[in-house]
């Protein structure tokens, strides 16, 4: 009567393989991505938060990448 | 080059600061009532408004939603204006959002001791008010993206990126999680049933977690901790793999709420898998934000900012070490439904979102009032009586929460449970009770004292509506192309482009959601049906619905799970096939009360009736709160048929000869009852709402007992 309701899912045994091989290919990737980022740009942002408010007129300061 | 001029609007931070320290205090103040209710339950003065299953969602909602919620829109609408260098989008959706979102709390503090509660923990709010909050989110959502679209810095700091992953997420779960089929003005039924709507439930609860309460946190971290300590982020390649870890993890964890329930057990491993990799963004987020403090250590000492701000990260690392912990399924069949869970919630609560948003405000009124705190030592004395009432709080409250759970599993050297008595274990933890409620009272006190100052400091500066600021304008720049010398710029690429990193982020979050619900439609679709299991009749129909105003499944879980001391304590454990016509599910999430799952049977009414018009007639030194007006209050029938035939459209099989004849079917129920009540030597109205409670408690869990529950009559189908 009361049945196992695993049983009744199709591929089911996959998905936890599934899961942990997306999982592995987004995190490798991302750290990949982070760690081929220079220098100069990670400190430019790292220092975003301390610009101050106005007024910020200097091109220097206000520049883009 | 083009500078333009733009003004940063400081009226809507302000009103959203203002209502946060609002709603600050009235969220702990009904937390601090329903602590105390805890140890002295005719604190409730004897009105159902007042009463613990009502208090407690309105202090849950009231902190989440109205303190952090307005916390975090403050802290975005400062610092977005700030980070994009452009004033909001659109000053209407502005206000539209702060009326809106403080509208939809007000009706929340109206609703839900009126007792209209869906009863899904952290989503209690009717199906109206949950439209509102669609809608107000989709406003949120847009000033924000429209801020950042009309940007004139080129990069996206990682602040922005944590508010996306917070409107894009909180909108895919709050509307997954609310499809409900309205049944009145402000009753709904859940459209999943049983295990589905507690997945389902979970994901989102989980989620509300991550994504409300810690992902914008965690963007005001990399605000205002840099800005506070004057120091740059620590590591911001580290603040990239935070971000994307976090989100891409978290949204994965939300079975771990169910580990040893009904639910299917690959999902239950998925769920502590993946909770205990969360460990590793979540430190790697609070080490970024304690090592930005590096060389700054000595403003710890001075600034009540920072120490703020510094116990708030470390209450995070707190909270993230050991959530993972609790997801451990070992750990987790001893701490699950006791204290613990409420303690280590408290540790993120009271710590991380609690002090941050102080260290914020303390740090904002001075800008926006161009003068200074008026008093740094009494933000001194906020910091140590909130820390020491944070402490009194969460303390004793672990020492509860292991005590229960210890003593649920405690077995004689004979085999039978040593406190089979439930009540035992309740009463072992009053003192624990009592000390948590004076760990409350100084946080509230703490609170106080921050009115006091921060109104202190209006009073002593002169408001700023808007601040000038200057800046030129992104799009009068040539399109340089990235110089790619010798490194890879694919991140700096992507936070060029908002729109496609939101496309990015709303697929890493939505990955987990799908792996973890697509299997739950296949369960639907091949749900293990108990040939037993029947829908509930119509006057037990209505009892479940007085069961869910009266906020039951505040202290009662429905989950007996597949352990020796449940099953010894309980009865059977509970199967999946038992709950497939439960809209909503009711499995709770602690047990202040024992499991009602198997209660059907277990006493006579007439020990329900007495025992509901006072507890310790019937459970002497029970801290369950009175509900006489059960007895005296008629039972609202008109509303019967409507319902079941809302419940059939979601799959109940009633059949239109039960829902023309309940009236009938319901007063047969009512008949029988009041008779077993009689022999009980009680005298009772057949119309009273106790009855259909009665009705409703009667059935629980006896479907697969064999026998059919004593005064049921038989429905007509399926």
């Amino acid at each position: 009567m009361i049945r196992n309701v695993l049983e009744h899912i199709g591929g089911i045994e996959r998905y936890g393989i599934l899961s942990i091989l997306i999982f592995f290919a987004c995190y490798a990737g991302m750290l990949v991505w982070a760690f081929l980022l220079k220098k100069p740009y990670l400190h430019r942002m790292a220092a975003k938060p301390l610009e101050p408010d106005s007024p910020a007129t200097s091109p220097e300061e206000t520049r883009h990448e | 080059m083009n500078i333009e001029t733009f003004r940063y609007d400081n009226r809507i931070v302000r009103a959203f600061a203002l209502a946060t320290i609002f709603w600050g205090l009235v969220g702990t103040l009904a937390g601090l009532l329903a602590a105390c209710q805890l140890f002295w339950p005719d604190l409730n003065l004897n009105t159902p408004f007042t009463t613990f299953g009502r208090i407690r969602p309105l202090h849950t909602n009231a902190v989440i939603f109205a303190f952090v919620g307005n916390g975090m829109f403050t802290g975005i609408y400062y610092s977005l204006q700030r980070l994009c260098k452009a004033r909001m989008f659109s000053d209407t959706l502005s206000w539209i959002n702060f009326w809106g979102w403080n509208a939809i709390i007000v009706a929340a503090a109206v609703t839900l001791p009126l007792g209209l509660t869906t009863s899904k923990e952290y989503a209690e709010l009717e199906w109206p008010i949950d439209i509102a909050i669609a809608v107000v989110w989709v406003v949120f959502t847009v000033n924000l993206l429209g801020t950042i679209l009309r940007r004139r810095e080129k990069h996206m700091y990682v602040a922005i990126w944590f508010y996306i992953a917070t409107a894009i997420t909180v909108a895919v779960l709050h509307i997954f999680n609310s499809l409900e089929l309205p049944a009145g003005a402000f009753k709904s039924y859940s459209i999943y049933a049983g295990v589905q709507d507690a997945l389902v439930q979970w994901w989102y609860g989980h989620n509300a977690v991550a994504f409300f309460l810690t992902t914008p946190y965690l963007g005001l971290m990399y605000y205002f901790l840099p800005k506070a300590s004057e120091r740059p982020v620590f590591s911001y390649r580290l603040s990239i793999i935070h971000f994307w870890a976090l989100i891409f993890v978290y949204i994965w964890a939300g079975p771990h709420h169910l580990l040893y329930t009904a639910l299917p057990d690959w999902a239950q491993s998925l769920g502590m898998v993946f909770s205990v990799m969360l460990v590793a963004p979540s430190w790697g987020g609070m080490l970024n934000g304690l090592l930005t403090l590096r060389g700054a250590w000595d403003k710890v000492r001075q600034e009540p900012v920072l120490k703020f701000l510094v116990v708030a990260v470390t209450a995070y690392g707190m909270a993230t070490l050991e959530g993972p912990t609790l997801a451990i399924k070992s750990v987790n069949a001893l701490s699950h439904y006791t204290d613990w869970t409420i303690a280590h919630v408290h540790t993120g609560a009271l710590g991380w979102n609690g002090f941050l948003t102080f260290g914020m405000l303390y740090w904002l009124f001075p800008r926006l009032y161009n003068t200074r705190l008026w008093s740094t030592k009494l933000a001194n004395y906020h910091f140590w009586i909130g820390l020491l009432g944070m402490m009194f709080y969460v303390v004793p409250i672990y020492v509860s929460g292991v005590t229960q759970g210890l003593m649920w599993k405690q077995f004689t050297a004979d085999g039978f449970l040593q406190y089979g008595n439930f009540l035992e274990t309740t009463i072992r933890i009053i003192p624990m009770h009592m000390l948590r409620a004076v760990g409350g009272t100084l946080y509230v006190v703490g609170i106080v004292l921050m009115w006091v100052n921060l109104y202190k400091t209006a009073k002593s500066g002169q408001f700023v509506p808007e601040t000038e600021a200057q800046a030129p304008a992104l799009s009068a720049r040539p399109a340089a192309p990235e110089k790619k010398v010798g490194g890879w710029h694919g991140h700096r690429w992507l936070e060029g482009l908002p729109v496609t990193f939101t496309v990015l982020v709303t697929i890493a979050i939505l990955i987990g959601g799908l792996v973890e619900i697509i299997p739950m439609y296949l369960i639907k679709s091949n749900v293990p049906t108990i040939a037993a299991v029947k829908p509930y009749t119509p006057l037990e129909l209505l009892g479940r619905d007085l069961y869910i105003r009266e906020g039951c499944v505040a202290c009662h879980s429905q989950m007996v799970r597949p352990f020796r001391s449940e099953t010894e304590r309980y009865g059977e454990y509970s199967k999946v096939g038992e709950y497939v016509y439960d809209h909503p599910f009711l499995w709770g999430s602690k047990r202040t009360g024992p499991d009602l799952h198997r209660v059907g049977g277990k006493y006579p009414d007439a020990w329900h009736y007495n025992h509901m018009e006072n507890p310790v007639n019937t459970s002497p030194r029970s801290i369950m709160p009175r509900y006489p007006w059960l007895l005296t209050r008629k039972l609202d029938t008109n509303v019967v048929q409507v319902r079941m035939k809302t419940l059939r459209r979601l799959g109940v099989p009633y059949t239109d000869e039960d829902i023309a004849k309940a009236y009938e079917n319901m007063a047969a129920q009512q008949l029988r009852i009041v008779q077993n009540l009689k022999v009980g030597m009680v005298e009772a109205d057949p119309d009273r709402e106790i009855i259909a409670l009665i009705a409703y408690l009667q059935r629980l869990g006896t479907d697969i007992k064999g026998s059919p529950a004593s005064t049921a009559p038989k429905l007509a189908g399926p």
